[in-house]
């Protein structure tokens, strides 16, 4: 009886192993083969017959130097670097002062202000970029980082995060301050923000890897390469580079590494700032 | 008879007003001026040399609305959903509750299955049309096929939505683990006493108390698959053969507004996307109070 029971325990964490072992695989799979065919030369990356899984001969990692030279990838890591940052503070800090008053203080036009917060995340995003892109135009800031961090001056999404964070606190902390003779500025600035850490690090976290993913925007403000970002190079290059494959794919790698070295290392913040922000939206 | 409001009140409010005033402002131009803007813009046409909006009532609408391809592109993306939204969720389930309890390799399992997560969609489909290559490509070579993946009409809907399935699997995952991790332990120790099979106890137990996590899940892929568009500006050429049959509406919204400078037909466009992500809202709300259980 007892044995048999084991048996069958065991039989079943044997399944489970098996069946999350071939998900890593099919997950891991397209970056394996992304880099191996990075490696190797145009001929290997086209013979069908003998099929190369592995490049046949010497392992040709000049390929990455040859696509970082001729793409110019420093300055498509600068611009989005630049576009990253200055999102990820313009978005914490305007949504840290809103969440504030949002979650906190009491004031007039309070319901409606917030009903319009709201009202912007119900949107699809793709309603306001018509309208962003003549804007951004009629600026003369086309092809410039002002352009490409335009939309995330500020962040619905961010705001009502923050407030969430906000109206979690104790509401102990704010009176026995108030006691102590703060101001509401200084209730804000030296008690409350510094116990929202973790929601303005999800923020941040979520806010750089949404500006990182998107592809449309950047595409349409900065149509040129030495001003755009890695995304909108990427679709720059493939219509060049069509079928020379190690090439496309030694800029897929560039492209992704950097930001999966940065996860794997934060990986703890990365996930729970991404699922918290997700799972609150 | 309204108190009139002490100093310190009013303090408060002048506060309050300053610090939501940049992101009030910020959205009024940014958002909700837009808004209108494109609404407005969905009635008019650029005059030519792309000088001003010329007022032209509903004839944008009836352009699009008579265009067959309109009605295919929103056919495609509702198609496109249908293969992302249910696998992307049936099988992050499986996978959050496989790594839900301790186990070996769990932090390592979910770290792989994440990463899609971070990656760009322009690199991730850069990759993913090079393994559905008909010639020279992973897939074909390994299966001994020679299926034309993304150029075939009949599949290539099918080729992009697994793309978006690899991508969402990771994402939906670690959603659903936060949602277990709020099921108190308490009611399985009850059920297993009670002598219930784990499956039962997957039905009984985590499929309801899940529900609200699991709506939160739907609802949110099925408004993300509706505006996809990295994936299949990057998968699908403008030459494609298969084109026709698998673009987006945003796909179609992009071409018009930014690539043929139509900015009028753009607008109609995105209008009518907007008006059908909310209907398929209001469905959705309608929908959760059925089925997600409240206790």
């Amino acid at each position: 009886m007892i044995e048999s029971a084991q048996k069958k325990a065991m039989l079943r964490h044997i399944l489970k192993h098996v069946f999350l072992i071939i998900m890593s695989f099919i997950m891991i799979v397209p970056f394996a083969w992304m880099i191996l065919t990075a490696v190797k030369t145009k001929q290997e990356s086209i013979s069908v017959n003998p099929f190369y899984i592995f490049p046949s001969g010497t392992w040709h990692w000049e390929n990455f130097g040859k696509v970082w030279q001729s793409y110019n990838f420093l300055v498509l890591y600068k611009n989005t670097l630049l576009m990253i940052f200055f999102r990820v503070v313009c978005a914490v800090l305007t949504a840290t002062m809103a969440g504030y008053a949002f979650g906190r203080l009491k004031f007039r036009g309070k319901k409606i202000l917030f009903a319009m917060v709201l009202i912007q995340m119900m949107v699809p995003g793709q309603i306001f970029i018509i309208p962003q892109f003549l804007m951004v135009s009629k600026m003369g800031m086309l092809n410039t980082t002002f352009g490409l961090v335009f939309p995330g001056l500020v962040t619905a999404f961010g705001t009502y995060l923050l407030k969430i964070g906000y109206e979690g606190l104790p509401k102990e902390l704010e009176e026995a301050a108030a006691i102590d003779g703060c101001n509401v500025f200084q209730r804000f600035s030296r008690i409350l923000m510094p116990l929202t850490k973790s929601s303005m690090v999800s923020l941040g976290i979520f806010t750089a890897v949404f500006a990182f993913k998107d592809l449309m925007w950047p595409m349409i403000v900065c149509t040129n390469a030495k001003t755009t970002t890695l995304s909108a190079g990427l679709a720059k290059m493939q219509g060049q580079y069509g079928s020379e494959y190690p090439t496309q794919m030694a800029a897929a790698t560039l492209a992704i590494i950097p930001m999966v070295v940065i996860y794997v290392i934060f990986q703890k913040q990365f996930v729970e700032g991404i699922a918290t922000s997700g799972g609150k939206l | 008879m309204k108190k009139k409001m002490s100093l310190k009140e009013k303090k408060e409010e002048r506060w309050g007003w300053l610090f939501v005033a940049p992101t009030m402002i910020g959205l009024i131009i940014l958002n909700f001026y837009p808004i209108i803007q494109t609404i407005y813009q969905s009635f008019c046409k650029t005059g030519d040399f792309g000088k001003g909006n010329i007022f032209i009532g509903l004839a944008n609408y009836k352009v699009v609305g008579s265009n067959p391809e309109t009605w295919q592109s929103l056919w495609n993306t509702v198609k496109y959903a249908i293969i992302e939204v249910p696998f992307g969720i049936i099988i992050a389930l499986i996978l959050a509750v496989l790594l839900n309890k301790k186990c070996v390799g769990r932090s390592v399992y979910r770290t792989i299955f994440f990463v899609p997560m971070v990656c760009a969609p322009a690199a991730v489909a850069m990759v993913w049309r090079w393994m559905y290559n008909t010639q020279f490509g992973l897939l074909n070579n390994i299966f001994h096929t020679n299926t034309a993946w993304i150029s075939d009409p009949k599949i290539a809907w099918i080729s992009v939505g697994i793309i978006g399935v690899w991508s969402i699997i990771g994402y939906n995952m670690v959603l659903f683990i936060g949602g277990l991790q709020d099921i108190p332990g308490d009611y399985y120790e009850a059920a297993r006493i009670d002598g219930a099979s784990e499956f039962r106890q997957f039905l009984s137990i985590t499929v309801p108390l899940l529900s609200p996590t699991t709506f939160f899940i739907v609802q949110t892929r099925i408004i993300g698959a509706l505006t996809i568009f990295d994936l299949m500006f990057m998968v699908m050429d403008k030459t494609n053969v298969a084109l026709k049959k698998t673009q987006s509406v945003v796909y179609l919204f992009y071409q018009y507004a930014f690539t043929n400078g139509n900015k009028g037909y753009g607008a109609t466009l995105v209008c009518i996307l907007l008006i059908f992500i909310m209907i398929i809202t209001v469905i959705l709300q309608q929908a959760e109070k059925k089925l997600v259980y409240h206790p």
